[in-house]
Protein backbone atom coordinates (compact mmCIF):
# COMPACT_ATOMS: atom_id res chain seq x y z
CA UNK A 1 0.00 0.00 0.00
CA UNK A 2 1.22 3.56 -0.84
CA UNK A 3 -2.05 5.28 0.34
CA UNK A 4 -3.32 6.71 -3.14
CA UNK A 5 -6.73 5.95 -2.54
CA UNK A 6 -9.33 8.11 -0.43
CA UNK A 7 -13.00 8.30 0.05
CA UNK A 8 -13.92 11.44 -1.96
CA UNK A 9 -17.57 11.48 -1.24
CA UNK A 10 -20.41 10.22 0.02
CA UNK A 11 -24.40 9.99 -0.10
CA UNK A 12 -27.25 8.01 1.98
CA UNK A 13 -30.31 7.93 1.92
CA UNK A 14 -32.55 8.46 5.48
CA UNK A 15 -33.67 4.91 6.76
CA UNK A 16 -37.32 4.45 6.56
CA UNK A 17 -39.23 1.99 7.85
CA UNK A 18 -41.52 1.37 4.41
CA UNK A 19 -40.21 3.95 1.54
CA UNK A 20 -43.19 6.44 1.19
CA UNK A 21 -41.87 7.88 -2.68
CA UNK A 22 -43.28 6.23 -5.66
CA UNK A 23 -41.64 2.35 -6.33
CA UNK A 24 -37.87 2.94 -7.88
CA UNK A 25 -36.19 0.69 -10.31
CA UNK A 26 -32.68 -0.31 -9.24
CA UNK A 27 -31.34 1.28 -11.74
CA UNK A 28 -33.26 4.74 -10.81
CA UNK A 29 -31.90 4.44 -6.97
CA UNK A 30 -28.40 3.55 -8.05
CA UNK A 31 -28.26 6.71 -10.66
CA UNK A 32 -30.00 8.89 -8.10
CA UNK A 33 -27.32 8.00 -5.56
CA UNK A 34 -24.54 7.98 -7.90
CA UNK A 35 -25.84 11.43 -8.80
CA UNK A 36 -25.93 13.03 -4.91
CA UNK A 37 -22.37 11.13 -4.16
CA UNK A 38 -20.73 12.84 -7.36
CA UNK A 39 -21.95 15.95 -6.04
CA UNK A 40 -20.74 15.38 -2.87
CA UNK A 41 -17.29 14.20 -4.01
CA UNK A 42 -16.83 17.41 -6.37
CA UNK A 43 -16.64 15.07 -9.19
CA UNK A 44 -17.95 15.30 -12.52
CA UNK A 45 -19.11 11.87 -14.62
CA UNK A 46 -16.46 11.52 -16.93
CA UNK A 47 -14.29 11.12 -14.15
CA UNK A 48 -15.73 7.93 -12.71
CA UNK A 49 -14.57 4.80 -14.33
CA UNK A 50 -14.96 2.24 -11.86
CA UNK A 51 -18.13 0.67 -10.29
CA UNK A 52 -18.94 -1.39 -7.50
CA UNK A 53 -22.58 -2.86 -6.90
CA UNK A 54 -24.34 -5.23 -5.52
CA UNK A 55 -25.51 -8.70 -6.28
CA UNK A 56 -29.02 -8.29 -5.58
CA UNK A 57 -30.26 -6.85 -8.40
CA UNK A 58 -33.85 -6.72 -9.47
CA UNK A 59 -33.53 -5.97 -13.26
CA UNK A 60 -30.65 -8.37 -14.25
CA UNK A 61 -29.10 -11.70 -12.17
CA UNK A 62 -26.15 -11.54 -14.86
CA UNK A 63 -23.77 -8.62 -16.50
CA UNK A 64 -24.81 -6.22 -14.18
CA UNK A 65 -21.83 -3.94 -14.40
CA UNK A 66 -22.50 -3.53 -17.85
CA UNK A 67 -26.03 -2.87 -17.20
CA UNK A 68 -25.56 -0.40 -14.97
CA UNK A 69 -22.58 1.92 -16.40
CA UNK A 70 -24.85 1.94 -19.95
CA UNK A 71 -27.96 3.17 -17.74
CA UNK A 72 -25.42 5.42 -16.17
CA UNK A 73 -23.74 6.81 -18.93
CA UNK A 74 -20.08 5.68 -17.69
CA UNK A 75 -16.88 4.00 -19.24
CA UNK A 76 -15.53 1.88 -17.16
CA UNK A 77 -12.00 0.37 -16.66
CA UNK A 78 -13.29 -1.87 -13.54
CA UNK A 79 -16.54 -3.34 -12.81
CA UNK A 80 -17.28 -5.20 -9.66
CA UNK A 81 -19.86 -7.15 -8.13
CA UNK A 82 -19.77 -7.80 -4.50
CA UNK A 83 -21.86 -10.42 -2.66
CA UNK A 84 -20.61 -10.32 1.34
CA UNK A 85 -23.69 -8.93 3.30
CA UNK A 86 -23.32 -6.46 5.27
CA UNK A 87 -19.59 -6.87 4.80
CA UNK A 88 -20.04 -5.31 1.28
CA UNK A 89 -19.79 -1.85 1.83
CA UNK A 90 -16.23 -1.60 3.54
CA UNK A 91 -15.36 -5.04 1.14
CA UNK A 92 -16.67 -2.79 -2.03
CA UNK A 93 -13.49 -0.10 -0.52
CA UNK A 94 -11.16 -1.79 -0.49
CA UNK A 95 -11.40 -3.78 -3.67
CA UNK A 96 -11.95 -0.06 -5.05
CA UNK A 97 -9.04 1.17 -3.49
CA UNK A 98 -6.88 -1.76 -4.45
CA UNK A 99 -7.85 -1.11 -8.25
CA UNK A 100 -6.85 2.53 -7.82
CA UNK A 101 -3.28 1.64 -6.26
CA UNK A 102 -3.05 -0.77 -9.11
CA UNK A 103 -3.71 2.01 -11.58
CA UNK A 104 -6.88 0.50 -13.12
CA UNK A 105 -8.90 3.41 -12.94
CA UNK A 106 -9.24 6.91 -11.19
CA UNK A 107 -12.47 6.92 -9.29
CA UNK A 108 -15.11 3.93 -8.39
CA UNK A 109 -18.48 4.64 -7.78
CA UNK A 110 -19.44 1.86 -4.99
CA UNK A 111 -23.48 1.68 -4.50
CA UNK A 112 -26.00 -0.59 -2.47
CA UNK A 113 -29.87 0.34 -3.32
CA UNK A 114 -31.74 -0.85 -0.62
CA UNK A 115 -35.54 0.14 -1.17
CA UNK A 116 -38.01 -2.14 -3.38
CA UNK A 117 -38.76 -1.73 -7.12
CA UNK A 118 -41.72 -1.38 -8.66
CA UNK A 119 -43.57 -5.41 -8.45
CA UNK A 120 -43.19 -6.99 -12.02
CA UNK A 121 -47.05 -6.61 -13.19
CA UNK A 122 -46.46 -10.00 -15.57
CA UNK A 123 -44.91 -11.61 -12.53
CA UNK A 124 -47.29 -13.59 -9.64
CA UNK A 125 -46.24 -12.10 -6.26
CA UNK A 126 -44.89 -14.67 -4.53
CA UNK A 127 -43.63 -16.80 -7.09
CA UNK A 128 -39.89 -18.13 -6.32
CA UNK A 129 -38.01 -17.85 -3.07
CA UNK A 130 -39.95 -17.32 -0.31
CA UNK A 131 -39.81 -14.44 2.41
CA UNK A 132 -38.65 -14.88 5.55
CA UNK A 133 -35.26 -16.81 5.06
CA UNK A 134 -32.70 -14.24 5.59
CA UNK A 135 -29.46 -15.08 4.69
CA UNK A 136 -30.42 -18.91 4.69
CA UNK A 137 -30.43 -20.49 1.14
CA UNK A 138 -33.90 -22.84 1.10
CA UNK A 139 -32.38 -23.74 -2.80
CA UNK A 140 -32.14 -27.64 -3.68
CA UNK A 141 -28.62 -28.78 -2.72
CA UNK A 142 -27.97 -26.03 -0.31
CA UNK A 143 -26.94 -27.66 3.03
CA UNK A 144 -28.59 -25.19 4.49
CA UNK A 145 -32.05 -26.58 2.76
CA UNK A 146 -31.65 -29.82 4.14
CA UNK A 147 -29.65 -29.45 7.54
CA UNK A 148 -30.73 -25.88 8.80
CA UNK A 149 -34.23 -25.23 7.48
CA UNK A 150 -36.31 -28.14 9.10
CA UNK A 151 -35.35 -28.05 12.44
CA UNK A 152 -36.13 -24.46 12.26
CA UNK A 153 -32.17 -22.70 12.16
CA UNK A 154 -33.71 -20.14 10.01
CA UNK A 155 -32.35 -16.34 9.28
CA UNK A 156 -30.02 -14.72 11.61
CA UNK A 157 -31.37 -13.91 14.94
CA UNK A 158 -30.73 -17.21 16.55
CA UNK A 159 -27.45 -17.84 14.80
CA UNK A 160 -26.40 -14.52 16.75
CA UNK A 161 -28.27 -16.03 19.78
CA UNK A 162 -27.02 -19.31 20.15
CA UNK A 163 -22.97 -17.34 19.48
CA UNK A 164 -24.32 -14.91 22.29
CA UNK A 165 -25.44 -18.22 24.43
CA UNK A 166 -21.96 -19.77 23.95
CA UNK A 167 -20.10 -16.73 24.68
CA UNK A 168 -22.31 -17.00 28.14
CA UNK A 169 -21.17 -20.07 29.09
CA UNK A 170 -17.34 -19.88 28.19
CA UNK A 171 -16.80 -16.29 28.98
CA UNK A 172 -19.48 -15.09 31.23
CA UNK A 173 -22.14 -12.21 30.17
CA UNK A 174 -23.28 -9.13 31.88
CA UNK A 175 -26.56 -8.17 30.25
CA UNK A 176 -26.54 -4.78 31.24
CA UNK A 177 -22.90 -4.14 29.52
CA UNK A 178 -24.67 -5.46 26.15
CA UNK A 179 -27.55 -3.12 26.70
CA UNK A 180 -25.26 -0.60 27.52
CA UNK A 181 -24.06 -0.66 23.75
CA UNK A 182 -27.82 -0.50 22.87
CA UNK A 183 -28.37 2.75 24.85
CA UNK A 184 -24.79 4.53 24.50
CA UNK A 185 -25.39 4.23 20.71
CA UNK A 186 -29.18 5.43 21.00
CA UNK A 187 -27.93 8.70 22.78
CA UNK A 188 -25.45 9.08 19.39
CA UNK A 189 -28.72 8.91 17.56
CA UNK A 190 -30.23 11.26 19.26
CA UNK A 191 -27.69 13.79 18.08
CA UNK A 192 -28.09 12.54 14.85
CA UNK A 193 -31.70 14.08 12.75
CA UNK A 194 -30.93 11.43 10.21
CA UNK A 195 -31.04 8.13 12.73
CA UNK A 196 -34.55 6.35 12.69
CA UNK A 197 -34.55 6.82 16.23
CA UNK A 198 -34.08 10.13 16.58
CA UNK A 199 -35.49 11.84 19.51
CA UNK A 200 -35.90 8.68 21.60
CA UNK A 201 -33.38 8.30 23.98
CA UNK A 202 -33.70 4.30 25.67
CA UNK A 203 -32.46 3.71 29.16
CA UNK A 204 -30.65 -0.14 29.82
CA UNK A 205 -33.83 -0.68 31.74
CA UNK A 206 -35.77 -0.46 28.65
CA UNK A 207 -33.54 -2.72 26.77
CA UNK A 208 -33.68 -5.46 29.33
CA UNK A 209 -37.55 -5.03 29.79
CA UNK A 210 -37.98 -5.02 25.90
CA UNK A 211 -39.09 -8.54 24.63
CA UNK A 212 -36.92 -11.84 24.44
CA UNK A 213 -36.47 -12.85 20.82
CA UNK A 214 -33.79 -15.41 21.32
CA UNK A 215 -32.23 -15.98 24.44
CA UNK A 216 -30.30 -13.86 25.61
CA UNK A 217 -31.12 -11.43 23.11
CA UNK A 218 -33.92 -8.99 23.59
CA UNK A 219 -35.71 -6.53 21.11
CA UNK A 220 -33.85 -3.55 21.58
CA UNK A 221 -30.66 -5.88 20.81
CA UNK A 222 -31.95 -6.43 17.22
CA UNK A 223 -31.46 -4.28 14.42
CA UNK A 224 -34.71 -3.28 12.99
CA UNK A 225 -35.15 -3.71 9.06
CA UNK A 226 -35.25 -0.94 7.17
CA UNK A 227 -35.14 0.14 3.60
CA UNK A 228 -32.38 3.20 2.05
CA UNK A 229 -29.30 3.15 0.05
CA UNK A 230 -26.00 4.75 0.10
CA UNK A 231 -22.91 5.42 -2.30
CA UNK A 232 -19.39 6.27 -2.03
CA UNK A 233 -16.47 7.10 -4.59
CA UNK A 234 -12.58 5.52 -4.12
CA UNK A 235 -10.40 7.55 -6.16
CA UNK A 236 -6.96 8.73 -6.56
CA UNK A 237 -6.64 11.09 -3.77
CA UNK A 238 -5.14 13.55 -6.22
CA UNK A 239 -7.82 13.85 -8.61
CA UNK A 240 -9.28 17.31 -9.47
CA UNK A 241 -12.14 17.89 -7.53
CA UNK A 242 -14.92 21.20 -7.63
CA UNK A 243 -14.42 21.40 -3.83
CA UNK A 244 -12.20 21.05 -0.63
CA UNK A 245 -14.09 18.52 1.32
CA UNK A 246 -11.38 16.62 3.34
CA UNK A 247 -10.58 13.11 2.59
CA UNK A 248 -10.36 10.15 4.07
CA UNK A 249 -7.51 7.99 3.24
CA UNK A 250 -7.36 4.36 2.51
CA UNK A 251 -4.81 2.87 4.83
CA UNK A 252 -5.72 -0.81 5.61
CA UNK A 253 -8.19 -3.26 5.31
CA UNK A 254 -8.68 -6.72 5.57
CA UNK A 255 -11.43 -9.39 4.72
CA UNK A 256 -11.68 -12.49 6.43
CA UNK A 257 -14.47 -15.55 5.29
CA UNK A 258 -15.25 -17.91 7.91
CA UNK A 259 -18.30 -20.16 7.38
CA UNK A 260 -21.72 -19.75 5.75
CA UNK A 261 -23.03 -21.14 9.14
CA UNK A 262 -21.76 -20.56 12.83
CA UNK A 263 -22.49 -24.31 13.76
CA UNK A 264 -19.85 -25.24 11.26
CA UNK A 265 -17.13 -22.51 12.53
CA UNK A 266 -13.91 -24.48 14.33
CA UNK A 267 -14.92 -21.76 17.86
CA UNK A 268 -17.84 -19.61 16.58
CA UNK A 269 -16.12 -17.20 19.29
CA UNK A 270 -13.41 -16.88 17.20
CA UNK A 271 -14.45 -14.47 14.66
CA UNK A 272 -13.31 -13.43 11.02
CA UNK A 273 -12.83 -9.72 12.15
CA UNK A 274 -9.83 -10.51 13.94
CA UNK A 275 -7.97 -11.52 10.68
CA UNK A 276 -9.21 -9.39 9.22
CA UNK A 277 -8.38 -6.72 11.36
CA UNK A 278 -5.22 -7.45 12.35
CA UNK A 279 -3.86 -7.08 8.55
CA UNK A 280 -6.09 -3.56 8.18
CA UNK A 281 -3.97 -1.85 11.35
CA UNK A 282 -0.71 -4.24 9.92
CA UNK A 283 -1.11 -2.37 6.63
CA UNK A 284 -1.42 0.98 7.76
CA UNK A 285 1.05 0.79 11.00
CA UNK A 286 -1.52 1.24 13.16
CA UNK A 287 -2.95 -0.46 16.31
CA UNK A 288 -6.73 0.01 17.54
CA UNK A 289 -5.17 2.53 20.51
CA UNK A 290 -4.35 4.62 17.71
CA UNK A 291 -7.90 5.03 16.34
CA UNK A 292 -10.17 8.13 17.41
CA UNK A 293 -12.81 6.57 16.71
CA UNK A 294 -14.70 2.81 16.03
CA UNK A 295 -17.66 2.72 13.46
CA UNK A 296 -17.90 -1.32 14.19
CA UNK A 297 -20.91 -3.26 12.46
CA UNK A 298 -23.69 -3.76 14.74
CA UNK A 299 -26.72 -5.84 13.43
CA UNK A 300 -26.85 -7.02 17.53
CA UNK A 301 -25.08 -5.97 20.33
CA UNK A 302 -23.15 -9.51 20.31
CA UNK A 303 -21.56 -8.58 17.05
CA UNK A 304 -20.54 -4.94 18.79
CA UNK A 305 -19.10 -7.53 21.71
CA UNK A 306 -17.20 -9.76 19.68
CA UNK A 307 -15.33 -7.15 16.94
CA UNK A 308 -14.26 -4.83 20.34
CA UNK A 309 -12.30 -8.07 21.89
CA UNK A 310 -11.30 -10.34 18.51
CA UNK A 311 -10.71 -6.60 16.39
CA UNK A 312 -8.13 -5.76 19.46
CA UNK A 313 -9.59 -2.74 20.97
CA UNK A 314 -9.59 -5.36 24.37
CA UNK A 315 -8.57 -8.44 25.36
CA UNK A 316 -10.95 -11.51 24.82
CA UNK A 317 -13.37 -12.33 27.49
CA UNK A 318 -12.69 -8.45 28.68
CA UNK A 319 -15.67 -7.06 26.22
CA UNK A 320 -18.04 -6.16 28.92
CA UNK A 321 -15.89 -4.39 31.07
CA UNK A 322 -14.53 -2.41 28.34
CA UNK A 323 -18.16 -1.46 27.60
CA UNK A 324 -18.29 -0.83 31.23
CA UNK A 325 -15.79 1.38 31.69
CA UNK A 326 -16.16 3.69 28.53
CA UNK A 327 -18.55 6.18 27.59
CA UNK A 328 -19.31 4.78 23.78
CA UNK A 329 -20.88 8.43 23.19
CA UNK A 330 -20.11 11.18 20.69
CA UNK A 331 -19.10 13.03 23.75
CA UNK A 332 -17.00 10.13 25.07
CA UNK A 333 -13.72 8.61 25.47
CA UNK A 334 -14.54 6.02 22.93
CA UNK A 335 -16.50 7.06 20.11
CA UNK A 336 -18.65 4.09 18.99
CA UNK A 337 -20.99 4.02 15.99
CA UNK A 338 -21.54 7.59 16.60
CA UNK A 339 -24.40 8.32 13.97
CA UNK A 340 -26.33 6.08 16.21
CA UNK A 341 -25.28 2.63 15.24
CA UNK A 342 -27.89 0.52 12.95
CA UNK A 343 -29.45 -0.47 15.93
CA UNK A 344 -30.62 3.27 16.23
CA UNK A 345 -29.88 4.57 12.97
CA UNK A 346 -32.12 1.42 11.06
CA UNK A 347 -30.58 -1.07 8.93
CA UNK A 348 -30.93 -0.17 5.03
CA UNK A 349 -30.77 -3.74 3.87
CA UNK A 350 -26.91 -4.34 2.77
CA UNK A 351 -26.67 -0.44 2.56
CA UNK A 352 -26.80 -1.04 6.47
CA UNK A 353 -22.82 -1.77 6.75
CA UNK A 354 -22.64 1.31 4.62
CA UNK A 355 -24.16 3.76 7.54
CA UNK A 356 -20.39 2.90 9.51
CA UNK A 357 -18.30 3.61 6.46
CA UNK A 358 -20.43 7.07 5.57
CA UNK A 359 -19.90 8.04 9.28
CA UNK A 360 -16.31 7.78 9.47
CA UNK A 361 -15.99 9.14 6.24
CA UNK A 362 -18.01 12.31 7.59
CA UNK A 363 -16.66 12.26 10.89
CA UNK A 364 -12.76 12.66 9.54
CA UNK A 365 -14.40 15.30 7.46
CA UNK A 366 -15.84 17.25 10.14
CA UNK A 367 -19.19 17.41 8.81
CA UNK A 368 -21.19 15.97 11.49
CA UNK A 369 -23.03 18.75 13.31
CA UNK A 370 -23.28 18.39 17.25
CA UNK A 371 -22.52 14.47 17.15
CA UNK A 372 -18.89 15.63 15.72
CA UNK A 373 -16.00 14.07 17.78
CA UNK A 374 -13.43 16.33 18.83
CA UNK A 375 -10.24 14.12 17.50
CA UNK A 376 -11.51 12.59 13.92
CA UNK A 377 -8.40 11.62 12.33
CA UNK A 378 -8.17 8.04 12.34
CA UNK A 379 -11.03 5.52 12.03
CA UNK A 380 -11.97 2.06 12.59
CA UNK A 381 -14.66 0.96 10.44
CA UNK A 382 -16.25 -3.14 10.35
CA UNK A 383 -18.27 -5.12 8.14
CA UNK A 384 -20.41 -8.18 9.16
CA UNK A 385 -22.33 -10.28 6.62
CA UNK A 386 -24.22 -13.74 7.22
CA UNK A 387 -23.86 -15.17 10.69
CA UNK A 388 -20.09 -14.11 11.69
CA UNK A 389 -19.45 -15.66 7.91
CA UNK A 390 -17.30 -12.95 6.33
CA UNK A 391 -16.30 -9.70 8.13
CA UNK A 392 -14.16 -6.87 6.43
CA UNK A 393 -11.96 -3.90 7.94
CA UNK A 394 -11.04 -0.75 6.81
CA UNK A 395 -8.48 2.15 8.53
CA UNK A 396 -9.19 5.12 7.49
CA UNK A 397 -7.18 8.83 8.16
CA UNK A 398 -7.87 11.94 7.43
CA UNK A 399 -5.93 13.80 4.18
CA UNK A 400 -3.30 16.04 6.54
CA UNK B 1 -48.45 -34.65 7.93
CA UNK B 2 -46.76 -31.56 8.40
CA UNK B 3 -46.68 -28.25 7.19
CA UNK B 4 -43.17 -27.74 8.32
CA UNK B 5 -40.35 -27.27 5.82
CA UNK B 6 -38.70 -31.03 5.10
CA UNK B 7 -35.31 -31.75 4.59
CA UNK B 8 -35.13 -31.76 0.43
CA UNK B 9 -32.66 -34.96 0.24
CA UNK B 10 -30.24 -35.49 -2.56
CA UNK B 11 -28.00 -37.96 -4.22
CA UNK B 12 -25.52 -36.91 -2.40
CA UNK B 13 -27.05 -37.14 1.19
CA UNK B 14 -29.08 -40.19 0.49
CA UNK B 15 -26.91 -42.30 2.54
CA UNK B 16 -27.56 -39.79 5.54
CA UNK B 17 -31.15 -39.48 5.44
CA UNK B 18 -31.68 -43.75 4.95
CA UNK B 19 -29.96 -44.30 7.91
CA UNK B 20 -31.97 -41.74 9.88
CA UNK B 21 -34.98 -43.23 8.84
CA UNK B 22 -33.65 -46.81 9.96
CA UNK B 23 -32.85 -44.81 13.09
CA UNK B 24 -29.36 -44.73 13.14
CA UNK B 25 -26.66 -42.28 12.56
CA UNK B 26 -24.27 -42.51 9.37
CA UNK B 27 -21.97 -39.94 8.73
CA UNK B 28 -18.78 -39.85 6.35
CA UNK B 29 -15.21 -40.31 7.76
CA UNK B 30 -12.22 -39.66 5.53
CA UNK B 31 -10.06 -42.95 4.61
CA UNK B 32 -6.82 -40.42 4.20
CA UNK B 33 -6.55 -38.57 7.58
CA UNK B 34 -9.80 -40.50 9.46
CA UNK B 35 -11.42 -37.13 10.38
CA UNK B 36 -15.32 -37.26 10.40
CA UNK B 37 -17.62 -35.00 8.02
CA UNK B 38 -20.27 -33.39 8.23
CA UNK B 39 -22.72 -32.09 6.43
CA UNK B 40 -22.31 -34.89 3.21
CA UNK B 41 -20.05 -33.87 0.88
CA UNK B 42 -17.84 -35.12 -2.36
CA UNK B 43 -15.04 -34.28 -0.30
CA UNK B 44 -13.01 -34.13 2.87
CA UNK B 45 -13.08 -30.47 4.13
CA UNK B 46 -10.19 -31.30 6.12
CA UNK B 47 -7.62 -32.87 3.54
CA UNK B 48 -9.84 -32.55 0.01
CA UNK B 49 -9.58 -36.38 -0.19
CA UNK B 50 -12.20 -37.63 -2.28
CA UNK B 51 -11.77 -41.05 -0.21
CA UNK B 52 -14.82 -40.97 1.99
CA UNK B 53 -16.98 -44.10 3.58
CA UNK B 54 -19.89 -43.92 5.18
CA UNK B 55 -19.31 -45.02 8.84
CA UNK B 56 -22.75 -45.73 11.68
CA UNK B 57 -21.74 -43.47 14.94
CA UNK B 58 -23.70 -43.53 18.01
CA UNK B 59 -24.81 -40.13 17.44
CA UNK B 60 -23.80 -39.33 20.96
CA UNK B 61 -22.38 -35.46 21.76
CA UNK B 62 -22.55 -32.37 23.89
CA UNK B 63 -24.42 -29.50 24.01
CA UNK B 64 -22.13 -26.44 21.64
CA UNK B 65 -24.56 -23.92 22.42
CA UNK B 66 -28.38 -23.55 21.91
CA UNK B 67 -30.74 -20.80 22.21
CA UNK B 68 -34.71 -20.48 22.95
CA UNK B 69 -36.67 -18.67 19.85
CA UNK B 70 -39.55 -17.21 21.37
CA UNK B 71 -41.01 -15.94 18.21
CA UNK B 72 -41.41 -18.54 15.35
CA UNK B 73 -38.29 -18.71 13.22
CA UNK B 74 -40.91 -19.24 9.78
CA UNK B 75 -44.63 -19.21 10.59
CA UNK B 76 -44.41 -23.06 10.26
CA UNK B 77 -42.96 -23.02 13.79
CA UNK B 78 -45.45 -21.37 15.39
CA UNK B 79 -46.82 -24.39 17.31
CA UNK B 80 -43.69 -24.77 19.28
CA UNK B 81 -42.66 -21.84 20.55
CA UNK B 82 -39.70 -21.63 22.42
CA UNK B 83 -38.08 -23.16 19.73
CA UNK B 84 -35.32 -25.10 21.41
CA UNK B 85 -32.59 -24.83 18.66
CA UNK B 86 -29.46 -26.26 19.32
CA UNK B 87 -25.84 -27.17 17.87
CA UNK B 88 -24.39 -30.27 19.07
CA UNK B 89 -20.43 -31.38 18.89
CA UNK B 90 -20.96 -35.39 18.08
CA UNK B 91 -18.22 -37.22 19.70
CA UNK B 92 -16.49 -37.65 16.36
CA UNK B 93 -16.29 -33.83 16.05
CA UNK B 94 -18.28 -32.82 13.55
CA UNK B 95 -21.15 -30.14 14.70
CA UNK B 96 -25.04 -30.26 13.73
CA UNK B 97 -27.97 -28.39 13.88
CA UNK B 98 -30.89 -30.01 15.68
CA UNK B 99 -33.59 -29.08 17.91
CA UNK B 100 -34.06 -30.56 22.35
CA UNK B 101 -36.50 -32.14 23.02
CA UNK B 102 -37.78 -33.17 26.46
CA UNK B 103 -36.21 -31.06 28.27
CA UNK B 104 -37.49 -27.98 30.11
CA UNK B 105 -36.24 -24.34 29.87
CA UNK B 106 -33.80 -25.11 32.67
CA UNK B 107 -32.59 -28.17 32.10
CA UNK B 108 -30.99 -26.64 29.20
CA UNK B 109 -27.17 -26.62 29.71
CA UNK B 110 -23.69 -25.44 27.32
CA UNK B 111 -21.76 -28.60 27.66
CA UNK B 112 -24.23 -31.38 29.03
CA UNK B 113 -24.18 -35.00 27.24
CA UNK B 114 -26.52 -35.32 24.83
CA UNK B 115 -28.27 -38.54 22.61
CA UNK B 116 -30.00 -38.23 19.47
CA UNK B 117 -33.42 -38.89 19.57
CA UNK B 118 -35.29 -39.81 16.02
CA UNK B 119 -38.19 -38.13 15.21
CA UNK B 120 -40.58 -40.28 12.62
CA UNK B 121 -42.19 -36.53 10.96
CA UNK B 122 -43.86 -38.79 8.02
CA UNK B 123 -43.24 -42.23 9.22
CA UNK B 124 -41.48 -44.47 6.47
CA UNK B 125 -40.54 -41.12 4.58
CA UNK B 126 -39.15 -37.96 6.45
CA UNK B 127 -37.59 -38.99 10.14
CA UNK B 128 -35.54 -35.80 11.44
CA UNK B 129 -32.63 -36.22 14.34
CA UNK B 130 -33.30 -34.41 17.27
CA UNK B 131 -31.35 -34.73 20.64
CA UNK B 132 -32.12 -35.11 24.50
CA UNK B 133 -30.30 -35.21 27.50
CA UNK B 134 -28.33 -38.40 28.23
CA UNK B 135 -29.12 -39.14 31.35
Amino acid sequence: MVGLAAIVGTAQYKPQRRFDGPPMFALDQVADLAGLAMADAGLAPQQIDGLAIISVFNEARMFIPAMVGEYLGLKLNFGEIVDLGGATAVAMAWRAAAAVELGLCQAVLCVIQARPGPPDPLRELGQGARRGLGATSAAYGAPEAEFDVPYGHVAQNTGYAMIAQRYKAIYGYDPAAMAKIAVDQRANACANPDAFFYGQPITAEDVLASKMIADPLHLLEIVMPAVGGAAFIVARKDIERSNTHRTALVRGFGEHIQCKSPSYADDMLVTPIGPASRRAFAMAGLTPKDMHLAEVYDCYTITVLLTLEDAGFCEKGTGAKFIRDHDLTWRGDFPLNTHGGQLSFGQAGMAGGASQLVEAVQQIQGRCGERQVPRHDLAYVSGTGGVMSEQTALVLEGAP
Amino acid sequence: MTDKPLPRETPRSQPFWDAIRAHHIDIQQCDDCRRWVFFPRLHCPHCFSRRLTWKTVSGEGELLTYTLSRVPTLPEFADGVPQKLAVVQLDEGPHLNTTLVGLAEDEIEVGMRLRPVFDDIVPGETTLLRYTARR
